[in-house]
């Protein structure tokens, strides 16, 4: 248990901060900690910070330098997400690239594919989303319907996806597709890699309850791909979907984690500015809210540990116990938001437009549903982790 | 970089379990129980000789072993799975933390030694019978009688205080609050041990009637005082986070093997889920408490804030997985017999100890500016 610095980290460490620096000025300075997952606030200026930090190399910084990475050590990482929370620029446009597709790729794409699809994504030029969830399949993601067939030397796909995140700016999708019915229903599922731009593909922004854009669902009619464009073996989509938590998914649960500590900062802000603090039920709270926030920093760097190997727990298990935990606590802080500002917490602005402790009552709602449900998350871990016996199901 | 324990102190860890499973498993527990002062001198001697424990974080200046409080949390969380009865927390933690953070030299190297090897039990004073932890309440009073002083009132919820042979006395003398060493065979010195539902943790009320009695030197002895308070306070969040593992365990195992309607009880979504909420909460306050841990041993700036936090979260969730764990085991749990009681009775003294939960976060919210 060490969480000091060696002299090399403690230099990666000033590096970063002088970048930011510099960095997070102008527009960039007066949008501090702009937009959530849920939503695509201050899509354009959240764009051009992705290519700003692209310029400085801080993107995909675990990827190797042949995919326009640096090869980053976990620590260097970490070193950089802390220094990134402090500095609270606007939130990340392009995550779905650079932290769920890319990792996949890495790990189970071809060295053809690899050339192809991850320089884009470091370099933010080609925008991502994914195509998993359907209308009749969320949680039970394995009975999807959406079907590819050959063609010649193409896929031809017909079905529907919906929840696609920021899938209205996507160029690329990867999509999960049964590409073989007749098999049992985890082994007949291929992982394929579509362009959006094409007559077979329509993609339509779903409001959310914030009243935002955010998802989309998407139309497949006849959607063609070509036949090369398969992630890993062909029926082989489940493993390569669920496969190997890349070192991403850890860096991206640790950045949200830790900015919800500058919402705590707001909320006591908030409570203050309201004269609300000296409610004690109100004060239990706001220390809970900033117990949960410093908690979730805390999994945040456990789960870092044990993606390098330096820690006994698995970190499949550090994800998703951290994710609940997180998810939980969130919503939790989201209640505590609006008490703070009492009664006008009840009021928007013109076109529905929300403060931003607003966005975190409403939005947090869907922390607990997206990647994988907070219920999802219990069963997995109480019987891969705990080894509790499945449940029995219907035959 | 690592937020984990490193190899040295996951085998620690497992050469306690063992050695703690061997030599106080819940028959050694539950005899000590009975006993309102009570606690296994040959196991307190076996921890001592054989393992070093007492003085694992005492510096080797005064006969200890110079690990830090990493290394003590270690501990802490197996006798909290064990509920080691024992006075280790008083002996091992709040009187040998508070030497150190007054800083009076002389004093540790005529008490530590002691301390360290086991031979000296020893405790703090703290709380009166108003129950406050806060060392402005105290009432106790010392005064100057030739070249020494003396005491005069009482203290209460003195931990293992029947048994300690030495014990540093929170009390107001004339100048403002000040530690005070008092033995046990001191004239004046009256200790009652108080019956207490959680049998594991012994109390004590001791009344002092003119009781000769050593000033400890310090600059600013309340300070000391709450730096001991915010360590004992990460000590009891790591029994919790012990207490907590074993709990959930306990459940996990019997769910496997309970059958009802034909499957095990640990297939029903409800239990399961139940189980896996345990595990989230469990290892969130084993993030917190090796944060605390490192915190503490560093010396790190967080660690005022940290400390009544991690207490404040650790024991309510050990609380609510002791509770859990009783529910899952359904009639059984509730017994006498059954071991689930006595988690959830040690959860409860643990939140009460040194202020309860409500009064932890009102001091983070005092630390944190609120």
């Amino acid at each position: 248990m060490d969480l000091s610095l060696s002299p090399e980290l403690a230099d990666f460490q000033e590096e970063v901060r002088t970048w930011l620096d510099e960095h997070v000025v102008g527009e960039f300075a007066r949008h501090r900690g702009v937009g959530f997952s849920w939503d695509a606030e201050a899509w354009d200026l959240r764009l051009a910070w992705d290519r700003e930090l692209a310029a400085g190399g801080w993107l995909c910084m675990g990827w190797p330098h042949e995919y326009g990475g640096r090869d980053a050590t976990v620590d260097q990482q970490l070193i950089f997400q802390l220094e990134y929370a402090r500095a609270d620029p606007p939130f990340r446009a392009t995550t779905q690239g650079q932290d769920l597709f890319g990792p996949t790729l890495l790990h189970s794409g071809t060295a053809e594919q690899k050339a192809r699809f991850l320089p884009p994504i470091t370099r933010v030029e080609e925008l991502w989303g994914q195509g998993f969830s359907e209308p009749s399949n969320g949680s039970d993601l394995a009975g999807l319907r959406t079907r590819a067939r050959r063609d010649g030397d193409e896929w031809v796909i017909d079905g529907q996806k919906v929840w696609t995140s920021h899938g209205g700016y996507a160029d690329w999708m990867y999509v999960l597709c049964r590409t073989d019915p007749e098999a049992p229903r985890h082994k007949g599922i291929s992982m394929l890699v579509v362009p959006v731009d094409q007559p077979g593909v329509d993609v339509r922004w779903i409001r959310n309850s914030l009243g935002g854009d955010d998802f989309c669902e998407v139309f497949f009619n006849e959607a063609r791909t070509r036949a090369d464009l398969v992630v890993g073996e062909v029926n082989g989509g489940w493993g390569v979907a669920m496969g190997a938590l890349g070192t991403e998914r850890g860096t991206t649960l640790l950045a949200e984690h830790l900015r919800v500590q500058h919402e705590v900062r707001e909320i006591i802000e908030a409570a203050k500015a309201n004269g609300r603090t000296p409610d004690a039920a109100l004060r239990q709270d706001l220390v809970q809210a900033w117990t949960d926030a410093r908690i979730m920093e805390w999994n945040g760097r456990r789960l870092m540990s044990a993606i390098k190997g330096g820690s006994t727990t698995d970190p499949t298990t550090q994800a998703s116990l951290s994710k609940v935990f997180a998810s939980r606590a969130h919503t939790r802080i989201g209640e505590t938001a609006m008490r703070a500002q009492d009664a006008a917490s009840e009021l928007v602005g013109a076109d529905y437009s929300l403060n931003r402790l607003q966005q975190v009552f409403l939005g947090t709602r869907a922390e607990s549903i997206f990647g994988g449900t907070t219920q999802v998350q219990l069963n997995v871990l109480s019987e891969r982790t705990l080894g509790l016996p499945r449940e029995p199901r219907p035959s | 970089m690592d937020f984990a324990l490193n190899a040295e102190q996951t085998t620690l860890q497992g050469v306690l379990r063992e050695f703690l499973s061997e030599r106080a498993g819940e028959t050694a527990v539950r005899a000590q129980m009975a006993e309102p002062a009570g606690f296994d001198r040959q196991l307190w001697k076996r921890m001592g000789a054989e393992q070093g424990l007492q003085g694992l974080a005492v510096p080797e200046e005064y006969g200890g072993a110079g690990f830090t409080f990493v290394e003590l949390g270690i501990v802490l969380e197996e006798m909290g799975r064990a509920l080691t009865v024992s006075p280790f927390l008083a002996s091992a933690v709040m009187a040998p933390q508070l030497f150190l953070a007054l800083g009076d030299t002389e004093a540790c190297e005529r008490w530590l030694p002691g301390l360290a090897s086991g031979d000296t039990v020893a405790t703090v004073a703290l709380a009166e019978d108003s129950g406050s932890w806060e060392s402005g309440e105290v009432r106790l009073a010392a005064r100057r009688e030739g070249e020494g002083w003396v005491l005069d009132g009482h203290k209460s919820f003195v931990v293992d205080g029947a048994a300690a042979d030495l014990v540093l006395v929170v009390a107001r003398a004339e100048d403002g609050i000040g530690v005070f060493a008092v033995e046990s065979s001191a004239e004046g010195l009256d200790r009652t041990p108080l019956p207490t539902m959680d049998q594991t943790r012994k109390l004590a009320r001791l009344t002092f009637g003119g009781t000769p009695a050593t000033r400890l030197v310090s600059t600013d002895a309340a300070a000391a005082v709450e730096r001991m308070l915010d360590l004992t306070r990460i000590a009891l969040a790591a029994d919790a986070l012990g207490g907590s593992g074993r709990v959930l365990d306990m459940s996990v195992e019997y769910a496997k093997v309970r059958e009802q309607f034909g499957r095990p009880i640990g297939s029903f979504q409800a239990i399961k889920h139940m189980c896996a909420n345990m595990l989230v909460e469990l290892e969130s306050s084993r993030s917190a408490v090796y944060y605390a841990l490192w915190a503490a041993a560093t010396g790190h700036e967080d660690t005022s804030v940290v400390a009544p936090m991690v207490k404040a979260h650790c024991v309510d969730a050990y609380l609510s997985a002791a509770g859990d764990n009783i529910q899952i085991h359904g009639g059984i749990g509730f017994t006498w017999e059954h071991p689930a009681h006595l988690y959830l009775k040690r959860a409860k003294s643990s939140q009460a100890l040194l202020g309860g939960s409500d009064l932890h976060r009102r001091i983070v919210a005092e630390r944190i500016g609120i």
